[in-house]
């Protein structure tokens, strides 16, 4: 599946929701469901920082793909990286750095885009990406 | 006696009518503000007075000789006597216009680097907010003086007995918060500043906690340095004051060079302005410094006394509802405290239950508070923190109670 195939599955899955409480609840579940980091990877240097909860990402290269495991303190959060590795994991590099994240608005989680929200969306986006940005220079 | 008569015409109906944005919605659900330790909303009387300066008399102050000049020095030079007056500061040139707490406080440690030395001694509180931290830190690193704290017990209550261990001829300045962001805990400064005197220490309070709760009396504490912001107080954001005794004000060397703050320039030498001038270089916040003073007109109109009982009757009322809820664990229990509650729940992440809490329309505050020695101590990363003012009520309480119970079931 291609990042916007897999966006659009999401996308539709959110579509079935139509208040917040089942939408929030959908999320804290797919956090449930986060392939998580291995504990020996879970070090300072594995942190996205922020000041409110703490995210730690790890990101292997496989078959010229990407794969991400991650974990969060926080349940909410940890649905929110969730759903972002289910985007970006088992991708090109290539397709990772070029992949657009609109899909974020339409599925009603662009409260997290705030810059106020510490650890926000925006800089796990930015971590996931630069880890695509590492590998796709030792591709080349 | 005039305390109950005070009560008694106390209405919080008919004070949220004077508060705009208490009407909004958030997320299509009325707004529950229980942040305001962090800022406090602004009356319509207040937001009057800011529309009317722009709208009638902006210009700049001090120096101009034309009408407009004169009306706008005028008003913000009686708001400094409005300040002086509540504080009950012997001169209003002893009130110095700040752009907040944190700038007061820097400014008063950036003056202390040329009366420390190496071998003397600060002390700080375990309670204090970072910015109550961090220019102590570098004054110490300029100076070579050593930074000390005064610790804490498990209700967040300051341990006087090791305060008074600490204090010592080489103590030269202590500094503390009248009351905790963080906790609430009410510290007993009249305490400190007596024992912090008897060696010869001076003593700095941020009030920036406090001054929306009661009515520090300057001279009657006779402490040396007083801090608050306006925006804590129903003013706007960006003004603030230092109160320091004359003697001091005029030992230490002025903060900021440039406008206002000189006598007389040459490329030789330049001389410096009186109090409080001095400390006031270049063009002020002259509609903050004005509303500042009407927000304190407006809070000493409902009354301090009155506003105290009824926030207390807050505190203690959520402070009931909360520890009814299963898991909950409340820090900060000291006897003395203001309406503030910082709480965790569980192992639930105070960032997961903030943002549940926003999704229905109750603004609390989660982190670390900027206050990460407590959290250090209390061995936590957060606290979830409801902070209440003479605006909220009872029935907004009952909301946030309901709410935390739902964002409770959602997240375990």
């Amino acid at each position: 599946m291609t990042i916007e195939d897999v966006q659009k599955d999401i996308i539709d899955e959110f579509s079935m929701f139509d208040n917040w409480e089942d939408r929030y609840q959908y999320m804290i579940d797919l956090g449930k469901s986060l392939p998580l980091i291995d504990p020996k990877f879970k070090t300072e240097d594995h942190i996205i920082k922020g000041c409110q909860s703490k995210v730690w990402v790890h990101a292997d290269m496989d078959d010229d793909k990407v794969k991400f495991t991650a974990d969060s303190d926080a349940i909410i959060t940890k649905g929110i990286i969730a759903i972002l590795i289910r985007v970006f994991s088992n991708q090109h590099p290539k397709a990772i750095i070029e992949a657009n994240t609109d899909f974020i608005d339409q599925i009603g989680l662009k409260e997290h885009l705030s810059p106020t929200r510490a650890n926000g969306l925006v800089s796990m986006i930015k971590q996931l990406k630069m880890y695509a940005i590492a590998y796709q220079t030792q591709l080349n | 006696m005039n305390l109950v008569k005070e009560h008694a015409a106390f209405d919080v109906e008919t004070i949220r009518k004077d508060f705009p944005i208490l009407k909004r919605k958030i997320n299509g659900k009325p707004l529950v503000y229980f942040d305001n330790a962090a800022t406090s909303q602004t009356p319509q009387q207040v937001i009057d007075v800011i529309v009317d300066y722009y709208s009638n008399y902006n210009a700049n102050i001090h120096r101009g000789v034309h009408s407009l000049s004169q009306e706008a020095t005028d008003a913000y030079e009686q708001s400094r006597q409005k300040i002086q007056k509540h504080f009950n500061a012997a001169h209003s040139h002893e009130i110095i216009f700040t752009s907040g707490t944190t700038h007061g406080i820097n400014l008063v440690a950036s003056g202390f680097s040329s009366l420390l030395k190496v071998g003397d001694e600060i002390l700080v509180s375990a309670l204090e907010h970072h910015s109550n931290i961090v220019p102590w830190q570098m004054l110490c690193e300029r100076t070579g003086a050593e930074l000390k704290v005064i610790p804490m017990n498990e209700a967040g209550e300051l341990i006087l007995s090791e305060f008074d261990a600490l204090l010592n001829e080489n103590t030269k300045l202590v500094f503390v918060n009248h009351i905790s962001n963080a906790l609430g805990t009410i510290n007993p400064i009249e305490y400190i500043i007596e024992k912090a005197h008897a060696y010869g220490a001076a003593v700095l309070v941020d009030g920036a906690q406090s001054c929306p709760h009661l009515k520090p009396d300057v001279q009657k504490l006779n402490v040396d340095f007083y801090v608050c912001s306006a925006h804590k107080i129903c003013g706007p954001t960006g003004i603030g004051m230092l109160y320091g005794k004359e003697k001091w004000l005029k030992a230490l060397p002025p903060y900021q060079g440039g406008g206002e703050m000189i006598a007389e320039v040459t490329f030789e030498k330049t001389s410096y302005a009186d109090l409080p001038h001095k400390f006031e270089a270049g063009t002020p916040n002259v509609c903050g410094g004005i509303a500042f003073g009407a927000a304190l007109d407006y809070m000493n109109a409902i009354g301090f006394n009155a506003i105290a009982k009824y926030e207390q009757e807050l505190l203690s009322y959520a402070t009931g509802k909360l520890s009814e809820i299963e898991g909950m664990k409340i820090y900060g229990t000291a006897k003395e405290k203001t309406s503030v509650i910082s709480f965790n729940v569980g192992n639930i992440h105070p960032y997961d239950i903030g943002t549940i809490l926003d999704k229905m329309g109750i603004a609390v505050r989660t982190g670390h508070h900027c206050a990460q020695p407590i959290m250090d101590y209390y061995q936590i990363p957060g606290t979830i923190r409801a902070s209440f003012m003479f605006y909220n009520t009872k029935e907004e309480i009952d909301v946030f109670i309901a709410a935390l119970k739902k964002a409770i079931m959602m997240l375990s």
